[in-house]
């Protein structure tokens, strides 16, 4: 990588407030694709990693972490630097030499960040070809704070990710909403639609296989946009595991296993608001 | 005029079905002319199509087993006919597995471009499938327009030549397609090439800026050789084109090129140049205004 060394030895590090590299690409875009719902999304850097965070209708915010130790160099001047970036945009460049690519080619990154007004930098190498990408940064938006705490959490349930995918790509998109039921006692985990067609219930025993952990304290019922759930099926898909959690505002937290081509570990978290009080009696 | 022409090879007559797919992506009409040595398939699109020109050359006998021809007169012994370039590919995709083809001109109530193809069968009789092709026999006059273009010489504009051997061009052609799926939002393109042997697209939006460097891809002796001392005024030439120009060209490759050239007239126009041992493809995208 000629050109990438060379621009290694030409700028000073220091003047950089985030500077990551990366051998395999696909393991940076291989997550933001699972959070792609919205053309705009907001990205926190400390020096544990990058979140990059996507929100939708207030309601609904997707997170995906990529810790520092998935890159081969991450350094960050400032305690945190922030900026907002077009997801579709960075996603494009990130694949800019196709996002499937041979056998045995990995495309190496090196991205850095100025600071405040100065665009993104990725530089992208290839079998000795080099892109270099520019891409202009916003002002950051705040972000939803979902104050969503563990210790308020009243069901959890963890599920190896096959399980789900086949539930949530047939969702019934008729139904305005999908209903959650997780109770201790029988249904146990429930998920049912209400469309033009009629109602669906899908049921997973306590103690199927793909059930991993199952700790319900209380039986809730809760009802969630489906249009807003949907996009999650994107991270669902690239998943292991997923953890399913409510708390007791019947806020609804599902959590992606995603492991990534080198076997290392990502997360990413989408946080949904329920659509609607339940009463009680209905399941 | 007359034109009679047959294939019997099995890997010629698959060669000459890929070429004519290839024109099929690249034009929708085209121009077939044939001479005793070589047949050639032409687009000259002054305007409609922007001012793409495309000039594909065989040499005949590296194809066809038996060829025949007769000009319009001794001195001119050369047949022009126009043809919507699908037809004939849609002809020959029954051909891949055949026996042989036969290509000839003929008269049924209207000029045709008659296609017989006979295939293979389990019994000993064989099948043979005619395609009755309608083309326009082009006259005398109208010749000129159609000749082969000229690439501007180095004293109209600076020009830098990048060529490779072997299989590199394929490589850079796949690593174009996903830059330029990118860059179709923007229908500009900046193709920049040194002496030095690089090569660098470019695209710039109000979003991104995108730079895509190609290096070590080497001037030919003829870049490198002839004029030299006369082109170290400018040491790098530029040309903004259409995007979706070079995309159609990269999309209906279909005959991996052996060598590629591209040559790039300053704001003039990009001159692509690829040969695959007995065919030759010229292409040429006009510059933007």
């Amino acid at each position: 990588m000629p050109l990438l060394t060379q621009q290694i030895q030409d700028e000073e590090d220091d003047q950089y407030s985030l500077v990551a590299s990366l051998d395999n690409v696909r393991n940076l875009s291989t997550i933001l694709k699972a959070i792609h719902f919205r053309e705009h999304a907001t990205c926190f850097a400390t020096k544990n990693g990058i979140k990059v965070t996507v929100e939708n209708a207030k309601c609904v915010q997707a997170n995906a972490f990529i810790q520092a130790g998935i890159f081969q160099e991450f350094k960050v001047q400032e305690e945190s630097v922030t900026f907002r970036i077009n997801l579709t945009v960075l996603l494009d460049c990130l694949s800019i030499f196709g996002s499937s690519p041979m056998p045995g080619t990995l495309t190496a990154l090196r991205m850095c960040y100025q600071g405040y007004g100065y665009p993104l930098m990725l530089f992208l190498e290839e079998g000795g070809v080099v892109t270099v990408c520019k891409i202009n940064t916003q002002e950051p938006e705040e972000t939803l704070d979902f104050d969503f705490c563990s210790t308020n959490v009243i069901n959890k349930i963890i599920l190896q990710s096959e399980g789900l995918r086949e539930a949530f790509s047939e969702l019934d998109m008729t139904s305005e909403v999908l209903q959650i039921t997780m109770s201790p006692d029988k249904p146990y985990f429930r998920l049912s639609t209400f469309g033009n067609a009629g109602s669906s219930h899908l049921d997973y025993p306590k103690d199927s296989d793909l059930m991993e952990a199952f700790h319900c304290n209380q039986t809730q019922v809760n009802r969630y946009k489906i249009s807003l759930l949907k996009p999650s099926t994107k991270a669902l898909v690239l998943s292991c595991k997923v953890s399913i959690r409510t708390d007791n505002r019947g806020f609804l937290s599902l959590q992606y296993m995603i492991r990534n081509e080198d076997g290392q570990i990502c997360f990413v978290e989408y946080y949904c608001c329920p659509d609607e009080e339940v009463p009680e009696s209905e399941s | 005029m007359k034109f009679r022409a047959k294939i019997v090879d099995g890997a010629c007559l698959n060669h000459f079905t890929r070429i004519s797919n290839m024109i099929a992506k690249l034009a929708k009409t085209c121009t077939l002319r044939i001479s005793p040595d070589k047949l050639n398939f032409i687009l000259c699109d002054k305007l409609a199509n922007g001012g793409v020109s495309m000039w594909c050359e065989l040499e005949q006998e590296n194809f066809f087993n038996e060829f025949q021809m007769e000009g319009v007169s001794a001195e001119n012994n050369e047949i022009y006919l126009e043809l919507t370039s699908e037809n004939l590919s849609r002809a020959l995709k029954t051909a891949q597995n055949a026996r042989a083809l036969k290509i000839k001109l003929t008269n049924k109530h209207f000029p045709c471009l008659t296609v017989s193809v006979e295939l293979l069968s389990m019994s000993s009789s064989s099948r043979i499938v005619t395609h009755d092709i309608p083309i326009k026999v082009i006259p005398r006059k109208l010749w000129k327009d159609l000749q082969e273009p000229v690439v501007p010489d180095a004293d109209v504009g600076y020009f830098v030549i990048w060529l490779c051997e072997s299989c590199y061009p394929w490589s850079f052609f796949s690593f174009c397609l996903p830059f330029l799926r990118l860059c179709k939002i923007l229908n500009l393109q900046v193709i920049e090439a040194n002496l030095d042997g690089e090569l660098n697209l470019k695209i710039e939006t109000e979003l991104v800026c995108v730079t895509t460097h190609f290096k070590d891809l080497g001037n030919p002796p003829l870049a490198s050789e002839s004029t030299h001392e006369d082109r170290n005024v400018e040491h790098v030439a530029e040309v903004h084109i259409d995007i979706r120009k070079l995309l159609q060209f990269l999309a209906g490759q279909q005959v991996n090129p052996t060598k590629a050239l591209c040559n790039i007239v300053n704001n003039k126009m990009v001159h692509f140049d690829l040969l695959h041992e007995d065919v030759s493809l010229q292409y040429f995208i006009p510059a933007l205004s």
